[in-house]
């Protein structure tokens, strides 16, 4: 089919649109994931918990759709990486699953019954939901820069070797650390907003501490990838536009590879700019008692984090430990050129449109929510 | 090559999962446009009854909804987890309607349900009139496109086979879009759902009626829901021949195990009532047959012939041995993707592709095929025709009991006359009969369209995941557990709610002094 775009060109603007949705997930559903590990940790009694939960009650569910879209458009638009990576983290895409089926129902459910073991235990499942999905996404990244072990047979067929415990190596432990630490300085950034009295005073004190830590695990596993983790590159000069077939390239593995873009375009060190900028601002402005910078800079940095993971691998996607030539990559793991632009079509259309109306629903949704709100209108909340 | 007992397993917990998550799917569907419909005559009106109406319906709706999008998650994931080859061969259009349905829909439902359950004091009238429209439209347009999706399976238009992609890509998607059986299943399925909705609000309100509690509130209830259902049930038949017409066309070898046909008759052919089907005999013994009526359904003429099983096979056949030209020829592009005589192979005979690959269930490499083989596969494309043959009739049966007590429901409340106590019991104890009807529908389209994932193009066994028998078990049984438990606090729930009735749940008491029996 004949396109305004070449098949190369639709590639990367495709590997950014993943990026913009992945960095959409992280942020959005971020801060309510990191709400949920936190509820424990900030409320006590059953008002708090509901004062925390009814703060992500309106959203929490829109912004998941981040996630279930994230995956569509990889379905779409990367279905060799669609095929690969659900099937062979399969027990990991269980548990996330299981953790994102708690929530819906948990934050339904929970008020539901008046009856104190009932809310204890939906409190239970709310904190699974958040924490498991949190650290498994960050798991998975840690898996995705050591490489995978896979490879495809001549019809493509995918076989995957190892377990779910290979994927609990400690460089990935470590990433999984960083992703929760992250989203728990961002979901601590939310309530400073959305709360007030003695739960926004916890949420300050947990900002600063899951802040410290992300900064710090950020830093650890940046020197760990320099040292330690061997990065991927192409041996044969890439097909930008060749047929979506990863066994048609040489790749090779060598230390401090992931660190190469960032040398060649320094531009992209912006990436973990934002990422460490972004966390030590959202420190300095909670101690200025700056309410609102504070959840736009942990944003901004959980966007860099996963800025810098996805700049420093390009074009690779998942690389294969196995057979490093069945590495997917931007440009041999992508649907066919017409499919790439009609899914780009639709992305132009539909993403302003969602944006707007997510800003139009916080807008309406824009105050604190306090323990008189939920009290006058108990039958109705969470 | 995948395990049969992995393919097994792979197609039971997807199965599972799929009826479990229609369980809730056409109550949303339902009810969502009720409330869109209940929340307009409030803002017509004027009347607080009215809102009072959809905030109750809105709380069972919620309880419902949650487990709708719980149980949706699943689906999306399991094409990966267990379906990976179906992915990577078919990603390339079955991923689309799948990507636009997020982007146009789940994102339009989920975002706006919070405001519907959260705004009712931050918004206008008006405001939170058009939250609860977009809801309602956001759900329906996301069934729209996820049978957009399901109808490729049925009917693989606008797409071909790329032997260097080893895949199928799209040509054209208005072939996927205007997919006259994903179009035909939309408004099947979505009226079906709307049938649910209304049989939920028409039974609870009955069961009020009944017992004299919140009359008010059950009597406005129930003359929507009566109203609506009956609209809608008429549409589920006359919409459920058309989606018979277009299955007719596209899909024979479904209808002809609908209808345990396995000769051929000459046009127009008779429409089996009922009767056994033995599939070892291949026959069908007490066939009640109304003649004719089969002929007028599925060809909408008295000359066009409709193929029975027999012939279906043998055509299988011809097509298995049309498939291995194109199998040989991708065979030999492999060695040498320049040889443009085999190119030519592949793409004059490609459609039939397909049917080459069914030999794989029977001998690893298709070109190695004796006789014997190739009369196995050709006999696999025979799905099983006596589930097939009753539940359709189940379904059916109860499509047309429901036009009848949608029907009487109307008449009496029409007339006002809300005190038949046989049609109101009727209304009660019809509540879980939508659901069956669903289930049983799902039923025939999916295990009908077997041995194919995607019919003609991709067999089932080719298309699981290489899974270890262990981690399907162990996923399996976490399903059966997980889900077993969710259903038991799901319908606690909702008795609970609907017992405790509007006036309690709402925590209101204008309507105590109408409603009598309320305390």
């Amino acid at each position: 089919m004949e396109t305004l775009l070449d098949y190369g060109t639709l590639r990367v603007l495709w590997w950014g649109l993943l990026g913009v949705l992945l960095i959409g997930f992280a942020v959005t559903d971020g801060y309510d994931l990191g709400t949920a590990i936190l509820l424990p940790v900030v409320s006590r009694t059953d008002l708090e918990r509901r004062v925390v939960l009814n703060s992500i009650g309106p959203v929490w569910d829109g912004n998941q759709v981040w996630l279930i879209l994230g995956a569509g458009a990889i379905f779409a638009a990367f279905p060799p990486i669609y095929a690969v990576a659900f099937s062979g983290f399969y027990i990991a895409m269980l548990m996330v699953l299981a953790s994102l089926i708690l929530r819906p129902v948990g934050f339904d459910f929970r008020n539901k019954i008046d009856n104190a073991a009932w809310r204890r235990v939906w409190d239970c499942a709310l904190f699974i939901g958040g924490f498991v999905p949190a650290v498994v996404f960050g798991v998975a990244f840690g898996n995705l820069l050591q490489g995978v072990p896979f490879t495809f047979d001549e019809d493509l067929r995918v076989s995957y070797q190892g377990g779910f415990l290979d994927l609990l190596n400690p460089f990935a432990v470590t990433t999984g650390l960083l992703s929760a630490a992250m989203l728990t300085a961002h979901g601590a950034g939310w309530l400073i907003v959305k709360t007030d009295g003695v739960i926004q005073h916890r949420a300050r004190r947990a900002l600063l501490i899951a802040a410290l830590l992300a900064i710090l695990l950020f830093a650890v596993t940046g020197y760990w990838t320099w040292t330690g983790v061997q990065g991927y590159q192409f041996l044969s000069v890439p097909v930008v536009d060749g047929p979506s077939n990863p066994m048609l390239k040489e790749v090779g593995r060598s230390a401090g590879v992931w660190f190469a873009n960032f040398a060649r375009n320094p531009w992209m060190m912006a990436a973990p700019v934002m990422a460490f900028a972004g966390m030590g601002l959202a420190i300095l402005f909670n101690a200025a008692r700056r309410d609102l910078p504070v959840l736009l800079a942990s944003g901004i940095g959980v966007a860099g984090v996963v800025a810098t993971a996805g700049l420093g691998m390009f074009p690779f996607l998942m690389p294969s430990s196995l057979d490093p030539r069945a590495s997917l990559t931007a440009w041999d793991a992508t649907s066919s050129h017409t499919t790439l632009f009609l899914m780009l079509v639709a992305g132009c259309i539909f993403l302003p449109v969602i944006l707007a109306y997510t800003a139009f629903v916080l807008r309406v949704l824009r105050g604190k929510v306090t323990g008189d709100y939920i009290e006058n209108n108990s039958h109705t909340l969470y | 090559m995948t395990g049969a007992d992995i393919v097994d397993l792979s197609r039971l917990q997807f199965a599972l999962t799929a009826m479990y998550h229609f369980l809730f799917v056409p109550l949303t569907l339902g009810m969502s446009l009720l409330l869109a419909i209940m929340e307009t005559v409030y803002v017509m009106t004027g009347r607080e009854i009215w809102r009072d109406m959809v905030r109750f319906w809105g709380k069972l709706f919620g309880i419902n909804f949650a487990m709708g999008v719980a149980t949706g998650i699943t689906m999306e994931f399991q094409f990966g987890t267990n379906w990976s080859y179906y992915s990577h061969y078919v990603g390339d259009i079955f991923g689309v309607p799948l990507a636009i349905e997020g982007m146009m829909a789940f994102f339009l439902e989920s975002t706006f349900v919070g405001l519907f359950f959260f705004g009712w004091n931050r918004l206008s009238r008006l405001g939170h009139l058009i939250v609860t429209w977009l809801v309602a439209i956001g759900s329906n347009l996301s069934a729209l496109w996820i049978l957009v999706a399901n109808g490729w399976m049925q009917y693989p238009a606008g797409a071909h086979f790329n032997f260097e992609t080893m895949r199928m890509e799209l040509d054209s998607f208005s072939s996927v879009l205007f997919n006259p059986v994903a179009q035909a299943k939309f408004v099947h399925t979505v009226s079906a759902g709307y049938v649910t909705g209304a049989m939920f609000v028409l039974a609870i309100s009955s069961w009020y009626l009944l017992k004299g509690r919140h009359i008010e509130f059950a009597r406005r209830s129930f003359i929507v829901a009566a109203s609506f259902g009956l609209a809608s049930c008429l549409s589920v038949v006359v919409l459920g021949d058309e989606s018979g017409y277009t299955v007719s066309e596209h899909q024979k070898m479904k209808l002809a195990a609908i209808e345990a046909m396995w000769e051929t008759e000459p046009a127009p052919a008779s429409f089996t009532a009922v009767g056994l089907p033995d599939v070892a005999a291949r026959t069908t013994h007490y066939a009640v047959k109304i003649p004719w009526l089969m002929g007028l359904i599925g060809t909408r003429s008295v000359d066009r012939v409709i193929p029975g099983i027999e012939e279906l096979v043998e055509r299988a056949r011809h097509r298995i041995e049309d498939g291995l030209i194109a199998y040989r020829g991708l065979v030999r592009l492999r060695q040498d993707r320049t040889d443009t005589e085999a190119r030519k192979m592949l793409e004059e005979h490609q459609g039939d592709l397909g049917y080459a690959l069914l030999l794989k269930r029977h001998i690893a490499d298709p070109l190695q095929a004796t006789e014997a083989d190739i009369a196995k596969a050709a006999d696999d494309t025979i799905p099983n025709v006596g589930a097939l043959f009753w539940s359709f009739r189940a379904m059916a049966g109860l499509g047309f009991f429901f036009v009848l007590l949608f029907g009487l429901s109307f008449w009496f409340a029409s007339r006002r006359q809300f005190d038949r106590r046989w049609l109101l019991r009727i209304a009660v104890l019809s509540l879980p009969l939508p659901w069956i009807a669903a289930e049983m529908g799902w039923f025939v389209a999916e295990h009908g369209r077997q041995p194919w994932t995607i019919d003609g193009v991709l067999p089932t066994f080719l298309s699981a995941s290489d899974l270890a028998p262990s981690q399907l078990l162990f996923s399996l049984a976490g399903f059966v557990l997980f889900y077993s438990v969710l259903a038991i606090i799901d319908v606690t729930l909702m008795t609970k709610y609907a017992r405790l009735g509007p006036v309690r749940s709402l925590g209101i008491d204008h309507e105590a002094g109408a409603a009598g029996g309320a305390k």
